[in-house]
């Protein structure tokens, strides 16, 4: 196999001047959240320092479960319905980053529960159901990656991305109606009385990593679809070759 | 309705077919059974038999009982389902079945059932295990039945599912525990805790969760009529 050529998409970057300006835009955003998350904002009444890290808490998981994991939904029945690549592209795209928000959810999680319940793991629904949801989507790329025919492999991910999805839903709802009754209501997040500096960190923590969320996926699309536009390429050369193989020796 | 008949015609044939292989190659009866039984005892050991829960005054291997009972169930049910799609793969037998022109939602529904019954049956006799094993009272049998049936449905319809979803790759026996357990987690809680009720009362705190298993079963039973033509698709 030959390597692959200036003009050929292997080598084409997969910055754009969308990815540019949202790289840029996430960054200084990120440098902005740093200084009020790390230093402008006082520690919080209740969660005192541990606060910090609820700032990249909440989003990550926010972003993690519903917008990329529903992103995965929606992209897989439009794939489904269209047969469209560009969908089934960032349904898998999606799915891949938001994997990677629900470990950083699940670790940021862990490291906030330390401090402020004493353990680093509570059988709490928020963080129970996101574990469970974490082993699911990974399930989800395992399946990206069958020894099955491309179509055969986006389909069945699809279906996956659909009812993984709704499932999802379901967890939650067991894991939450399963801790009603067996403990009072733990130190909630999301329950916690902000105001100020905490809120505007908070504000600035959601912006921030929605930027970097949306400036790797664009990334991931593009990678994905060079590399789709590159196997069809391989596709259509190989067929060429053999075609002129065969005229050769008719010829 | 016609359409309707022909569904549960076409399910009803490959329910009977899997159920045929497995009277004459008994695998499910003499690797996954007492595959069940040693996982039983073997929680035992884990657990550790003597030791009591005070304020409850029991065992806690009975109080925990109806826990180990499910998780035996959904480990014994991986084999089940990989037994179910193993005889699949052998001589393109999933590219004749699809060839067949059977509906696909009524073979999706034939190879459920076929587990189901393999199921009941294993729980009948791993049930009675854990009830002689773990010593748990049978509070109210009623209760039980419904949410041994419901929670059987759940783990057949899922379980096809996701091995439909994973069938024809050569990794479909690691891949199909990491869809098929994280997906019937909500499952395994409903069922544990029904069943908890069902042992110990009282029995109003364990018919919302077989609800629950109910609704649970209904959304795979549909999800998979529906999408099992897209796995039958060429690999």
């Amino acid at each position: 196999m030959s390597p692959p050529t200036s003009t050929g998409p292997a080598a084409t970057p997969t910055g754009s001047k969308l990815t540019r300006v949202l790289g840029s835009l996430s960054l200084a955003f990120l440098a902005i959240f740093l200084l009020f998350g790390l230093m402008l904002s006082p520690p919080e009444v209740s969660q005192r320092e541990a606060v910090r890290l609820f700032y990249i808490h909440v989003p990550s998981a926010v972003i993690a479960l519903y917008l990329a994991f529903g992103l995965t939904a929606v992209g897989s029945v439009v794939y489904l319905r269209k047969r469209s690549t560009f969908w089934d592209l960032l349904a898998w795209s999606a799915a891949e980053i938001g994997v990677l928000f629900c470990a950083f959810t699940l670790v940021t999680g862990m490291l906030w529960g330390r401090p402020t319940w004493g353990v680093f793991w509570k059988w709490d629904p928020r963080l129970t159901s996101t574990a469970i949801s974490f082993v699911l989507f990974i399930g989800y790329l395992a399946v990206r990656q069958l020894d099955l025919t491309p179509e055969a492999r986006s389909s069945r991910a699809a279906v996956l991305g659909i009812i993984g999805f709704l499932n999802t839903i379901v967890v939650r709802f067991s894991v939450s109606w399963w801790q009603s009754l067996h403990q009072g209501t733990t130190l909630n997040p999301v329950d916690t009385q902000m105001d100020g500096l905490h809120l505007l960190s908070f504000f600035l923590g959601f912006a921030t990593l929605a930027l970097v969320f949306s400036w790797l996926l664009v990334h991931r699309f593009r990678v994905a679809w060079l590399a789709h536009q590159a196997g069809e390429a391989g596709l259509d050369r190989a067929l060429a070759e053999r075609r002129a193989e065969a005229t050769g020796r008719t010829v | 309705m016609r359409v309707r008949s022909e569904l549960l015609a076409d399910a009803w044939l490959v329910a009977s077919k899997d159920l045929r292989i497995e009277r004459s190659s008994r695998v499910v009866a003499s690797q996954v059974l007492p595959f069940g039984l040693i996982v039983l005892i073997l929680f035992g050991f884990g657990i550790s038999p003597d030791r009591r829960v005070v304020e409850a005054d029991r065992t806690v291997l009975e109080q925990v009982a109806p826990g180990l009972f499910w998780l035996t169930v959904f480990l014994a049910s991986l084999l089940a389902l990989g037994r179910s799609f193993a005889i699949e793969s052998a001589d393109g037998s999933l590219e004749a079945l699809r060839l067949t022109g059977l509906d696909p939602g009524g073979v999706f529904l034939g190879k459920s059932l076929a587990v189901a019954a393999e199921l009941l049956v294993l729980e009948a006799l791993l049930g009675a295990g854990a009830l002689l094993l773990y010593g748990a009272p049978l509070g109210h049998p009623f209760l039980l039945m419904v949410v041994v049936v419901a929670a059987t449905a759940s783990i057949a319809a899922a379980g096809t599912l996701y091995s439909a979803l994973a069938s024809g790759s050569r990794v479909r026996d690691t891949l199909v525990p990491v869809l098929v357990l994280p997906a019937l987690a909500p499952a395994l809680l409903g069922a544990t805790l029904a069943t908890e009720a069902a042992l110990f009362g009282p029995p109003s705190d364990g018919w919302p969760w077989a609800g629950l298993l109910g609704a649970f079963a209904v959304l795979y039973f549909g999800a998979g009529m529906l999408s099992f033509g897209l796995m039958l698709e060429e690999t």
